[in-house]
């Protein structure tokens, strides 16, 4: 079924990664009980509190038929012999008492354990999409946001399964089993040493349940993630998919990954099949077993009857709850598995990590340098070889060159979105790695090629990088970028939802809010990627004045194909192959008349005539 | 049901009950056989559950006191086998019980999937992809279980219930009316339960769908959350709308918990009744002791079933508000329905007659008015028009990803919506303005729109749109590309996107603004060769800038949603200002030369 897998899919450093720490064994090996543990910590008296209420609750639920028996023992006689209904009416009274008991702990059990349940799914999901914030894009790159999403919806899921499937039947089965153990072995050590016989077994059949089922469950986290991804992937893209008639194949991919999902999950739920009625198989031949034995016994008068008849009751005893606890068990495999997942996101490292001793910087002045900077994205293949590079406080640099010279990996290390592999990038002379996030963000603002706009209205999309502005502001940076005019014939005006990934917008009104969002965030030193190639000539324009005006002074960096973008720089790069190769102001390169730039600009020119 | 393009609102509710589940019941049909053996078994099992303890007392009464050994090997080897069928009965059950329930779940979702595919855009740019997939994974997990383990223990409780009923009526019939009549509060319970527990249930599933949405805007936007640094910000939404769920969570939970707490008082509070009852009547003579004991055991056995029925209720009602949240989505119909039309030998002659248009999410603000067009085969027209004059809506048009809302569109004369909607999207091939690719392999993604493609033809379309960068890749060819294609510069994806569009080789070529992100070689060379493959295509070229629309043989200018000028692209420049404006940078580009020229 898995053959087309290979196919479609592609290869992907990662996999080979994977599969290679797969042969290891690493990544799988679990982390999932210290992450359990530390999530259920600051729970520890709750859980103590809880483990009472299940104490009181079966306490209450035991007596209720001890004193049925009770009531009738010597409730009976005294109406009887007198029509004193005192006694009867008393044990009637303690029934009542028991059951109201049981209740509200019951009902105080099922609330607390809510809560706690919640409480722990909570700080998972906290915990989990924050890390998943704090990692880098090139994480993010090959991991893809359905096995984002498949972490965060259907793993919580899993641990929520078990949270829910109640410890009270865990505790009440931990009590009985000691309890009744210990009484078996008091009432006749003879059965009683034949009941702990099944202990060996029971051991041997959960070992090999723990073993196939931490496999078996491994399985379906993975496969439920390929079904998630397929399913993101393609309902996101549902235009192209439409449009190029893809359906049928798609369907046959989700067909497969499908049907991978229902074989992953056929194998646990067959193993817990084999675990359950093997648990209930070890309990009924015992049963048998000391019943017969015990039968030869009271035959032979070793026991008595009645320790016979006592023995087999609570022996049923014994083995009533281990259903329970093999319920139990399994859906805590099927969570370890998730937890095991989300650990590993866990444990993943940013791929720019966080500086332990911040430098403080609160307003650049936007001084941008590259110091011998060397970079590749897979190793081996060097984008960026050696890259030097000033671009002093306030100057609006154009960068131009071929498509995939390097430009936006320029940018994206401007911004820390990578590290170089060697050399420095400096704002203000400061070494990036040693500036906190936020502080970097604030500072330096990026407008990527790819404009992602939220759910949401455009108002709140412009705030954006300033949440705390007024609506006039939010106006103003519209104004000036020559957005408010469309945005004012909105039928809501600002407050108009852009819709899923702004698809209300088209896409040069996208580029246009994306802008806006940038400008409002008014950083020191602000990228754009093509950030107007979706944009009419007079809307660039525009937006060409508001960055001449608005944010004069500010250092630019503007990576551009067309000349009309980058006629007004003070400087332009020139770059191929990840280096510079010509680096001047516009008017010199072109004054050279040959060379890439003055190609350029001849090009425009005649496209032009 | 709303049906249309749009479905039902995504925010509304439609009533879940019964009829939500019953209409998904043609899923078990080709189980019949597999529900029967776990009906069965289940209730042999109940039945063996009680036998085994009968035996138990036979042997104590009856080969121990009698000192009867060969009747001990006789009892003990049927508590042997019985207790042994049991386990094997329980096996047999789980076995057939995952396949039925699991092949179920995996048809449901094939059909969800397919329908969802077939649901037209007007549809999917309204519903979140959180709430579609969260309908996709937790909804019909639900569903799985209700089939696999609810409905079954659902319908033996209640016999058990009923039968223990009828053998209590049997042996004392004043106590067991009693117990008869517990039934009614139980019953008046279930019905409020079920009404205020649909509500938080669904509130619930529709949280847990927006906080899967959520998660999924905090992967797929990762990059603008980082370059503005707002991790912080986005990360407290996220967790103020996890919290809402904890604590509209933590209401369900608290109302299962009175339910349930309830359904366990109830059935104490009758043993107490019967006690007192029963005692009295023994002091009376109405009854033995013997009796009574008799009666209120049998009473005990059913405290568990009764309570249980709590958890499969709450567990039904989760099965059903997930069926009425799957339902919705099948109860939305394709309002993009092909016709049957084909054109054996298409030529491509496009026309556009009057074209009206307004996207279906607002249907008040019409985006085209009057739009005439006519594209002869071969020929290749320039659309030209501001940011957001309906550009993309146009060519949206003739694949039908949307429909007109007046006029018509016709290929070779036959109106778009007589053509079959597979054989119309074989016509037409467009590269859109985002490249919208996906994380599969290079290959997989060219071929989208030809699955059958040759690696000559493959050849052929990298070499039109100039992507041979994609031989260069780690596995060439066979290299994943990342979601949306996100380790490709940006130049990369949109020639990976027009080779796609190439590779289709349609009879009507659509270009939606394709070359933005290529520098001027690039697009030059580019344009040299979709030259070749557009003089014997027809060409739709949305362009922005002067370079793109030389492309063209002739140019539309689309103003205030109408076309107001059709011609060549230099008579245009010459006596259309408005075009002037928009394509050249018309008084800078004197002031942008002049600048450059003051440098000099
Ligand atoms: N995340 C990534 N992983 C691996 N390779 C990448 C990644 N991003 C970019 N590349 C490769 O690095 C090279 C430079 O890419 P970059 O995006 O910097 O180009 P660019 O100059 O911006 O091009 P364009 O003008 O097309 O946007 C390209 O060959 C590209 O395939
Ligand atoms: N799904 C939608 N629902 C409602 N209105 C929409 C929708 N998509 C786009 N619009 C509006 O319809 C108008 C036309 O959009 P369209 O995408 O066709 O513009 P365009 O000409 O392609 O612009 P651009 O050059 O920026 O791509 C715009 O004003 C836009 O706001
Ligand atoms: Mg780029
Ligand atoms: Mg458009």
């Amino acid at each position: 079924m898995s053959t087309t897998d290979i196919g479609w899919r592609g290869v992907a450093a990662v996999d080979v990664e994977e599969a290679e720490e797969r042969e290891r064994g690493a990544r799988f090996t679990g982390g999932s009980r210290e992450l359990l543990a530390e999530l259920l910590r600051p729970y520890r008296s709750a859980l103590m509190v809880l483990v009472g209420i299940v104490v009181v609750e079966n306490g209450a639920r035991l007596a209720i038929p001890s004193l049925v028996k009770v009531g009738i023992d010597s409730g009976i006689p005294p109406i009887r012999e007198s029509g004193n209904v005192g006694p009867l009416g008393l044990v009637a009274g303690a029934v009542l008492l028991c059951s109201v008991v049981q209740a509200v702990a019951r009902n105080r059990f099922l609330v607390q354990q809510g809560e706690v349940g919640q409480g722990v799914l909570y700080e998972v999901r906290r915990r989990v999409f924050r890390h998943f914030q704090a990692l880098s894009p090139a994480f993010h790159d090959d991991y893809t946001s359905g096995r984002v999403i498949s972490r965060q919806t259907s793993d919580v899921e899993a641990i929520y399964e078990m949270l829910e499937t109640g410890f009270d039947g865990l505790v009440k089965a931990a009590l009985t089993l000691v309890g009744t153990g210990v009484i078996l072995l008091f009432l006749d050590w003879k059965l009683g040493l034949v009941a702990l016989c099944s202990g060996p077994f029971l051991f041997l059949l959960t070992n090999w349940f723990r073993r196939s089922s931490a496999d078996a469950y491994r399985g379906t986290r993975e496969k439920v993630a390929l079904v998630i991804v397929h399913f993101v992937e393609s309902m996101g893209g549902i235009r192209a998919v439409q449009a190029f008639r893809r359906e049928p194949r798609n369907q046959e991919i989700f067909d497969d990954v499908n049907d991978q999902y229902r074989l992953a999950n056929l194998r646990a739920f067959r193993l817990v099949g084999l675990f359950m009625p093997g648990i209930k198989l070890i309990g009924n031949v015992t049963i048998a077993t000391v019943l017969v034995y015990g039968g030869y016994l009271a035959y032979s008068g070793e026991v008595t009857v009645g320790v016979l008849a006592a023995f087999l009751l609570y022996l049923r005893q014994f083995f009533e709850p281990m259903q329970e606890i093999s319920q139990f068990y399994n859906t805590f495999q099927s969570a370890t598995a998730a937890l095991d997942k989300l650990a590993g996101v866990l444990r993943e490292e940013p791929g720019v990590p966080e500086p332990e001793h911040p430098v403080a910087l609160d307003r650049a002045r936007g001084e941008l340098r590259f110091d011998h900077v060397h970079f590749a994205y897979v190793d081996g293949r060097p984008v960026v070889p050696d890259l030097d590079l000033t671009v002093p406080a306030g100057q609006t640099l154009a960068v131009v060159g071929t498509t995939g010279a390097g430009k936006t990996t320029l940018a994206k290390l401007a911004t820390r979105f990578y590290d170089p592999v060697d050399g420095e990038v400096r704002l203000d002379g400061l070494d990036l790695r040693t500036l906190a996030a936020d502080d970097l963000r604030r500072n330096v603002v990026m407008v990527t090629q790819e404009n992602y706009l939220f759910s949401g209205s455009i108002a709140d999309n412009i705030r954006f990088g300033r949440p705390e502005a007024a609506i006039n502001d939010v106006v103003a940076a519209a104004t000036a970028l020559g957005a408010h005019d469309f945005i004012a014939a909105l039928p809501e005006g600002y407050d108009t939802d852009v819709a899923q990934r702004g698809g209300r917008l088209s896409a040069g009104q996208r580029q246009l809010v994306a802008f806006a969002r940038a400008f409002l965030a008014d950083p020191a030193v602000l990228i754009l990627d093509e950030a107007t190639s979706s944009l009419d000539i007079p809307s660039e324009r525009l937006v060409q004045e508001a960055l001449h005006t608005v944010l004069a002074g500010r250092t630019a960096v503007i990576i551009a194909h067309r000349l009309s973008t980058v006629e007004t720089a003070d400087r332009v790069l020139v770059m191929e192959h990840g280096r510079v190769v010509e680096d001047g102001s516009p008017a010199e390169l072109i004054s050279r008349g040959e060379g890439r730039f003055a190609d350029l600009h001849q090009a425009w020119l005649d496209s032009l005539a | 049901m709303t049906t249309g393009s749009l479905g039902p609102d995504p925010d509304s509710q439609p009533p879940a009950g019964v009829h939500s589940l019953w209409r998904l019941r043609g899923y078990l049909r080709p189980h019949k056989v597999a529900l029967t053996i776990m009906l069965t078994t289940s209730l042999v099992g109940v039945g063996l559950t009680l036998a085994i303890p009968l035996v138990t007392a036979a042997i104590i009464d009856g080969p121990v006191a009698d000192r009867d050994l060969s009747g001990l090997w006789a009892l003990g080897a049927l508590a042997m086998v019985l207790g042994v069928l049991e386990a094997v009965l329980i096996w047999w059950r789980r076995w057939v019980q995952s396949n039925a329930v699991l092949s179920v779940e995996t048809a449901m979702r094939h059909d969800l999937y397919d329908h969802l595919q077939s649901l037209p855009m007007g549809f999917h740019s309204r519903w979140q992809s959180g709430q579609l997939l969260s309908r996709a994974t937790v909804d019909l997990s639900q569903i799985r279980r209700f089939f696999g383990f609810g409905m079954l223990f659902l319908l033996v409780n209640i016999v058990q219930v009923v039968t223990v009923t009828a053998v209590l009526l049997h042996m004392y019939w004043p106590l067991g009316v009693l117990v008869a009549a517990t039934a009614v509060p139980i019953v008046w319970l279930s019905m409020r339960f079920e009404k205020s527990y649909v509500v938080v249930s669904r509130q619930v599933q529709d949280e847990q769908g927006d906080l899967a949405t959520r998660a999924e805007e905090g992967a797929v936007a990762i990059r603008v959350i980082k370059s503005f640094g707002r991790g912080e910000h986005v990360s407290r939404q996220y967790e103020a709308a996890a919290l809402q769920l904890r604590e509209t969570s933590l209401r369900k939970v608290r109302l299962s918990a009175k339910f349930w707490t309830f359904l366990e008082l109830i059935p104490n509070l009758a043993v107490t009744l019967v006690l007192l009852l029963g005692a009295l009547g023994v002091g009376k003579g109405w009854l033995t002791p013997g009796e009574l004991v008799a009666f209120i055991t049998l009473m005990l056995s059913l405290v568990w079933p009764v309570s249980s029925l709590g958890v499969i209720l709450a567990m039904a009602q989760e099965a059903m508000t997930a069926a009425a949240r799957i339902n919705e989505i099948y109860d939305t119909e394709s309002d993009v329905v092909g016709g049957t039309a084909t054109i054996a030998e298409p030529r491509g002659r496009l026309v556009l007659e009057g074209v009206d248009f307004a996207f279906p999410d607002a249907p008040d603000e019409p985006v085209l008015r009057g739009v005439d067009l006519v594209v002869e085969p071969g020929e290749t027209v320039a659309l030209v028009g501001a940011t957001g004059s309906g550009k993309t809506a146009l060519t949206s048009l003739v694949p039908r990803l949307f429909d007109v809302t007046a006029g018509r569109v016709t290929i070779d004369g036959v109106d778009v919506r007589d053509l079959d909607l597979t054989h119309l999207r074989s016509l037409v091939a467009t590269a859109f303005e985002d490249p919208t690719l996906f994380s599969m392999s290079a290959r997989e993604n060219l071929t989208l729109g030809r699955h059958d493609a040759t690696d000559a033809e493959v050849e052929q379309a990298i070499e039109v749109a100039q992507a041979h960068f994609v031989h260069e890749l780690p596995w060439g060819l066979d290299t994943r590309i990342g979601e949306q294609g996100m380790a490709l510069s940006g130049g990369q994806r949109q020639r990976l996107a027009l080779a796609r569009a190439v590779l289709a080789r349609p009879a009507i070529l659509v270009l939606d603004d394709t070359l933005s992100a290529l520098d001027v070689h690039t697009e030059k060379r580019v344009e040299e060769a979709l030259g070749r493959v557009l003089t014997h295509t027809t060409g739709i070229v949305v362009a922005h800038r002067a370079s793109t629309v030389l492309l063209a043989d002739k140019v539309a200018l689309l103003q205030d949603g109408t076309i107001t000028h059709v011609g060549d692209h230099r008579e245009l420049l010459a006596t259309v200002p408005a075009y002037r404006e928009l394509l050249t940078s018309d008084d800078s580009e004197g002031a942008g030369r002049s600048r450059l020229e003051v440098g000099v």
